[in-house]
């Protein structure tokens, strides 16, 4: 372990530590709720960069995995009342099956197409839920909790834990591809898919890896979210709002390194907090267009990219 | 349950259905399927063109073709100019434009979303006019005459789109530039302002078209996510650029959606483009009538 993982793993332990502490001291409900749902966003964006960032395929359908993320945990609850985290890791379980199925279904579709069928995905799945009276149909199913376990002392702080966990989770692995042979492999996938083949990167395979991981990660976030808010209906589980709204963090913050994901999730979620709104209220969508248009025109390599850049010019300039 | 009669009465109603998604989606074959660009934007443009044309018919009762018709130069200037803010800020720029484009149109589609909401609010909007709600009958099948309509104003569309791209100077000069950019950049003609130009008819046709969504069903502000199944699945179906292709595109998609409709239930329909959409991806992403690449 060199020094930068170490500083990694303190940083992350450190991370934890605070938000164990704020479970025991902060009396308040509301900032869990609203913390839960911007470490919601951080998940889903980092998990959205491994295959959108660093293989370059735009994927809408974040959304499906979120979607199907709040429906297995919807389903194992009613079935058989099956505890939080028999639901997370169910969750991630089915998000790695249906992020193969994707990466072997959209094998040959690159660029735009892909983004397209993604979206296509979404609606499929969304429709097949609708029909499915069991988890309630187009109404929607209300939930109940079981009791909170201790240390905790609400359901929502206990939630909040568990996001943050998953957060260091999803952090630490979208770290570990992007240093490692497949994360080298997925970038060269992205410059040039077709001189990446030709040199022996094992194209077809790479890609359908990062769909898996980054499934498997958007699914266990979408998990806890049908506890959360003890409700779940199929058009706002798989609104689309969730695959924009993701996308927009990850360009904002910047999608070639872990970190850009992090920032932009925290930018663009504290922003929609601090206006409380809900995922698809005006304001929400309002400020997600803007924001959207304005970062891929303005700063095209997201804000990382931009402070790389002005540390870039001012050091050539003092050269 | 099922008859011949049934099936024969969803058969036509789909044929006429058909025809006019091939009306909505006849924008997003030039702009996606001619100038590649992954217009997302266009059904949001297109329930625009519908707002506009039910505030004409509601503040000065203008007959919602008509009204269609006169919005019609104002979203071609619209597209002039949105394909130059386009150009100028993704394609000059080159690697990735797809990637960073589609998020920006998504952008786009979002911000006139929230638009129309704000001016015209959540609720659903119709227009009226005097061939909307009567029904013509020919033995037991009941076609209503708004789908009549639709139809004859979406072939007029599409026959006079076709002759435009295969008979005008300019039209030609179109496909060209979607045949070989570089080639006609070494003649001296500039691409961008023809694509400009395609841009510009491309949302200009929407203005009919969008006529045409209001007169055969009510309009919301959200509808539009509904339709980026349809007219992708048209185009993409038809294989990019094809005219004909995404006329006789649509009509399948009419009558799959309309069979589906009238026997397995409503509850489906939603996913129909869709899934037609996924399977043409995965196993004949050139299209049933594509251009060789």
């Amino acid at each position: 372990m060199n020094s930068n993982s170490v500083a990694f793993w303190i940083g992350a332990a450190l991370f934890l530590v605070v938000i164990g502490v704020m479970t025991q001291v902060i009396g308040n409900e509301y900032p869990f709720f609203a913390g839960y749902v911007i470490l919601q966003f951080i998940v889903l964006a980092v998990a959205w960069t491994i295959l959108g960032g660093y293989a370059g395929y735009v994927n809408f359908g974040t959304s499906a995995f979120f979607g199907v993320g709040v429906y297995t945990a919807v389903f194992l609850v009613k079935a058989m009342g099956a505890p939080l985290l028999v639901q997370i890791a169910a969750a991630a379980a089915v998000g790695a099956l249906l992020g193969f199925a994707v990466g072997l279904l959209t094998l040959r579709m690159q660029g735009i197409f892909f983004s397209i069928a993604t979206i296509a995905l979404t609606i499929v799945i969304e429709t097949t839920v609708t029909n499915w009276r069991f988890v309630g149909g187009a109404a929607g199913i209300q939930l109940q909790r079981p009791p909170v376990m201790p240390p905790f002392h609400s359901y929502v702080q206990m939630l909040f834990f568990v996001q943050a966990l998953l957060v260091v989770l999803a952090v630490a692995i979208a770290r570990y591809v992007q240093r490692s042979w497949i994360g080298r492999g997925l970038q060269a996938l992205r410059d040039d898919e077709l001189a990446a083949e030709c040199s022996g990167v094992p194209t077809l395979r790479l890609k359908v890896l990062a769909c898996v991981i980054s499934g498997a990660l958007m699914c266990a976030a979408g998990a806890p979210a049908a506890m959360y808010l003890q409700y779940a209906d199929p058009s706002s589980a798989f609104n689309l709002n969730y695959s924009v709204t993701v996308l927009a963090m990850s360009l904002i913050g910047g999608t070639a390194h872990w970190a850009g994901p992090i920032v932009g999730a925290i930018l663009l979620g504290v922003t929609q907090q601090l206006l409380a709104v809900t995922i698809s209220s005006e304001v929400n969508v309002l400020v997600l267009g803007v924001m959207l248009v304005l970062f891929v025109v303005a700063a095209p390599e997201g804000l990382l990219g931009l402070a790389r850049r002005i540390a870039g010019t001012r050091a050539g300039g003092e050269a | 349950m099922f008859s011949v009669d049934l099936l024969l009465n969803a058969v036509v109603l789909g044929v006429l259905l058909g025809c006019f998604y091939a009306a909505v989606s006849l924008g997003l074959s030039v702009s996606f399927g001619l100038l590649d660009v992954p217009h997302v934007a266009h059904p949001a443009v297109l329930i625009l063109a519908s707002y506009g044309v039910f505030f004409l018919n509601d503040s000065y009762d203008i007959d919602p073709l008509l009204a269609g018709l006169l919005i019609t130069p104002l979203l071609f200037v619209f597209g002039l100019v949105a394909y130059r803010v386009y150009y100028e800020t993704f394609e000059k720029r080159g690697s990735d434009a797809g990637v960073r484009g589609i998020a920006f149109l998504f952008g786009i589609a979002f911000i006139i979303e929230v638009l129309i909401i704000l001016q015209f609010g959540v609720d659903q909007r119709s227009v009226t006019a005097s061939y909307i709600g009567k029904a013509w009958r020919i033995g037991e099948m009941r076609i209503p005459a708004r789908l009549i309509v639709a139809f004859a104003v979406a072939s007029v569309l599409a026959i006079l789109l076709t002759l435009y791209l295969s008979r005008t100077f300019m039209g030609r000069a179109i496909r060209a530039v979607a045949q070989d950019e570089e080639a006609l950049r070494l003649m001296g003609a500039n691409p961008v302002k023809i694509k400009q130009w395609a841009f510009g008819i491309a949302t200009a046709v929407l203005g009919v078209a969008g006529a045409l969504l209001i007169i055969v069903a009510p309009v919301e502000p959200t509808l539009d996510r509904a339709y980026i199944g349809r007219t992708f699945c048209v185009v993409v179906m038809a294989g990019l650029g094809s005219m004909t292709g995404t006329l006789i595109a649509a009509i399948i998609l009419g009558v799959v959606e309309s069979i589906v409709l009238s026997t397995v239930g409503a509850s489906w329909a939603p996913a129909i483009s869709f899934a037609m959409l996924l399977g043409v991806l995965a196993i004949r992403p050139q299209g049933l009538f594509g251009r060789l690449s």
